[in-house]
């Protein structure tokens, strides 16, 4: 790639704001990363407008981190111009990867949504039924808000995207391993995703014995030993899912993996791999009906990237 | 009538947007403060179990997800009917004060001190971190960013994931403190201690001792005279992870005093077309508008709402400057709303005073750390944010899965307060349709001190908004644009 400085480009569409705060825990590494590349789209941190963007010319930028999940018009408008005027278009976070768990409002819709945030909360006092409106005339004048939409979509749901690095927030390590890929000219083939090729278990401290499932506990129904595979304590766990990366960090605090990481490798569907490992182990039908919440115990980061991706919609 | 628009980030990108009109004489009619934002939490927490609520809820903020995950868990607490041990209870508080650390630390060194370091007038491009770290040297940038490190680290040990964490449960807290863990956390406080004193100094050199920035914080347009609220303990010291919730009024008096489980009887919440934010009010009041004063139920919440709102504070350094700045600023309590940055610092002190006491409580290391949770009903956990008062509200089945969920978080008990805050700001900045340079910097200053969530991330990076004021005149035409 030259010597001239490389152009990279940050957005958030829908998320929290924790995978910028994951951008800037590399420390004194993105001073590194400012001495290599120019950093010419960040909203949240620099005034360059969108239509600063629309003024670039295609294929500008040539690494555009995307994190956030897709859920309204602008962003949806957002994520197609920054796919244009990127070389190299990058879902980093959950959200942008597969929805996270602002995607199980896809069981749901913008009128459900609504209804209980404005109606039907009980500290919610609105005789009047009123909900927020696109556009408003107050009487001094009219005030704009954007539009809700009623689906949760992924970033590859809505434009070509050339890498994947997944987590909520992705492991600093693996953000400071893909910056350096970038400037060594090391990027794997298209389509690939940023995270080591193994799951969860591969990293995980905790002894696996025998796994044979014959009753389903909640986490906090067990007297955990600290040092045995919680599946073998008769505790869902999405290790075995999930895309490693993330040294096992919750399994090293005795909670159990909830699977931001991601489908892992050779994975299609996150949730659905969960539960063909939990009926692999289960001692007999009846265990894997003691599983409640299906969808946000094994779909909890997913669902807007899975087979399933929503509820139908009447 | 014209309308002023401020954009933080333009309008598509949604974090928090302020629209100012101007009546016929072109003088401030109103301001509105809009959040382009809903994720809808409150209804996909439904049909989730329990014990997932305070690791989903850690999404709604990725700067505050400790404060999420405390107030979960301790809905869940009450919603199991199970009382945490000594030990857990310890540990928790220990994270939170971590929490307290980094946060508290970044937005006064990245938010408010640049207008103060910098100054308020000072180019924008100035009004940074980098700009601060100019004037105050480069060494003083390096403790910041440790200290701030340091904050991340003590909330990590604890919680398995600084930014997202885990490992609160029901009852308790899934990982007991080795030894080894302990020394460290208290390397870590103690140094930190020392930081807070050295930011409190630093204040009183830079702010305190210049005549006019106490003027600045002491002035009309800054003033904003609402009641307040926060969690105190028994002796109405001020609490960030548990005890009751105090309300006083403007002039200072206890106006109601309540437990978690009886927020529904105190606080409501009002819906307006024009914002996806809902604007509570206390509900014996009523909703007035925005207005201030006490026949508004208005109220405001955070760290200068927490020191209103309580008697003192339970740690000897924190207390002595909780003094000190009551009696500087005239007196119980103070509207002054330039006062949470000074109220801030104070908290950040008490936060590194109790984590120290918390780290070298015999009983930290412990290794009862959870206790059995009972049958599952219904539980309100309220902490304090570091943006003020967060209500987590569960209604579990029989089979622990979440029916209902209720949530009110710190920014939006301020949504109101920082509406009369900016419109008080630009009325002293814009005369006669005639609007001054320095609005955009005013305005900013008015609602950068309560910290706004929705723009915390955008103030973590650089220290200010990168701000946009558009005036139009009465046809919509562009008349003039202000790019900070």
């Amino acid at each position: 790639m030259g010597k001239e400085k490389l152009k990279f480009a940050f957005y958030w569409a829908a998320s929290c704001g924790g995978c910028e705060i994951a951008v800037l825990d590399i420390n004194e590494k993105i001073l590194d990363v400012v001495a290599k590349a120019d950093i010419v789209f960040w909203p949240v941190a620099m005034d360059i407008k969108y239509k600063d963007v629309e003024a670039m010319p295609d294929k500008h930028i040539d690494v555009c981190f995307f994190n956030g999940a897709i859920r309204t018009e602008e962003q949806e408008h957002l994520a197609k111009l920054l796919r244009k005027k990127s070389k190299v278009l990058v879902a980093f976070g959950s959200c942008a990867c597969d929805g996270c768990v602002v995607g199980l409002a896809n069981l749901w819709d913008k009128k459900t949504v609504f209804e209980r945030a404005y109606f039907e909360t009980p500290s919610t006092k609105n005789p009047k039924s009123v909900t927020p409106k696109t556009s408003f005339k107050v009487k001094e004048g009219e005030l704009e808000l954007p539009e809700f939409y009623d689906t949760v979509k992924t970033l590859a749901q809505t434009v070509d995207v050339d890498y994947f690095l997944s987590g909520c927030p992705p492991p600093i390590s693996l953000i400071i391993q893909a910056v350096g890929a970038i400037f060594n000219n090391e990027l794997p083939p298209k389509g690939s995703v940023l995270m080591p090729n193994k799951s969860v278990c591969d990293e995980c401290p905790r002894e696996k014995k025998d796994r044979k499932l014959s009753e389903i506990k909640r986490i906090y129904e067990i007297e955990d030993d600290f040092k045995t595979c919680f599946w073998d304590q008769g505790v869902v766990c999405m290790g075995p899912a999930t895309r490693a990366g993330c040294d096992a960090q919750c399994l090293s605090a005795n909670i159990p993996c909830t699977g931001c990481g991601g489908p892992g490798p050779l994975v299609t569907d996150q949730g659905a791999a969960a539960i063909s490992a939990l009926a692999s182990i289960a001692t007999s039908p009846e265990v894997i009906n003691q599983a409640v919440d299906p969808i946000g115990t094994f779909y909890k980061y997913s669902l807007a990237n899975s087979i399933l991706r929503r509820k139908v919609m009447k | 009538m014209k309308e002023i628009v401020i954009d933080p980030i333009t309008r598509l990108e949604g974090h928090g947007k302020i629209t100012i009109f101007l009546n016929d004489e072109g003088n401030v009619e109103n301001a509105y403060l809009q959040v382009p934002e809903l994720r809808g939490f409150e209804r996909f927490c439904e049909g989730r179990r329990a014990e997932d609520l305070p690791i989903i809820t850690t999404r709604i903020c990725g700067v505050c997800p400790v404060a999420h995950h405390m107030a979960g868990a301790k809905a869940c607490d009450a919603a199991f009917n199970v009382e945490p041990t000594e030990t857990a209870k310890k540990l928790r508080e220990l994270e939170y004060c971590g929490y307290y650390i980094y946060d508290h630390i970044l937005h006064f060194y990245f938010l408010g001190a640049p207008d103060f370091v910098v100054g308020p007038d000072a180019p924008p491009a100035k009004r940074n971190i980098l700009g601060v770290i100019e004037k105050a040297g480069l060494e003083i940038g390096k403790e910041v960013i440790k200290h701030r490190a340091y904050g991340q680290k003590i909330t990590e040990i604890i919680g398995g994931k600084a930014t997202h964490p885990v490992s609160a449960l029901p009852g308790g807290i899934a990982k007991f403190l080795s030894e080894e863990e302990r020394q460290e956390i208290e390397k870590m406080v103690r140094s930190c201690v020392e930081f807070a004193k050295f930011s409190l100094k630093l204040f009183d050199d830079i702010v305190l001792k210049n005549v006019d920035y106490v003027n600045l914080i002491k002035s009309e347009p800054y003033t904003l005279k609402t009641y307040y609220m926060g969690t105190v303990d028994k002796d109405n010291k001020v609490n960030f992870y548990d005890g009751d919730v105090r309300v006083v009024g403007p002039e200072g008096r206890e106006f109601v005093k309540f437990a978690p489980s009886e927020y529904l009887d105190i606080i409501e919440e009002h819906v307006e077309p024009w914002t996806y934010v809902k604007l509570p009010y206390l509900k014996k009041i009523g909703w007035k508008g925005l207005v201030a004063g006490p026949n508004s139920g208005v109220y405001r919440v955070g760290p200068l709402g927490r020191l209103n709102a309580a008697e003192g504070m339970a740690t000897p350094i924190a207390q002595k400057e909780y003094d000190r700045m009551y009696k500087i600023l005239g007196g119980k309590p103070v509207h002054a709303t330039l006062a949470f940055h000074w109220a801030r610092l104070i908290e950040l002190m008490y936060a590194t005073e109790r984590a120290l006491e918390l780290v070298t409580d015999k009983e930290i290391t412990s290794k009862n750390i959870r206790n059995r949770p009972g049958k599952p009903s219904e539980g309100v956990g309220i902490v304090e944010a570091a943006r003020g008062t967060l209500i987590h509200h569960y209604i579990l089945d029989d089979k622990a899965l979440a029916k209902k969920v209720n949530l009110i978080v710190a920014t939006t008990h301020n949504a109101p307060g920082i509406c009369m805050s900016i419109k008080n700001a630009a009325k002293g900045l814009i005369h006669n349709g005639k609007v001054s340079d320095g609005l955009l910097n005013r305005v900013e200053m008015a609602f950068r001190a309560y910290d706004p969530c929705f723009a915390c991330a955008t103030h973590f990076a650089i220290g200010e908004m990168p701000l946009k004021v558009e005036i139009y005149d009465d046809e919509k035409r562009l008349l003039k644009t202000i790019r900070g």
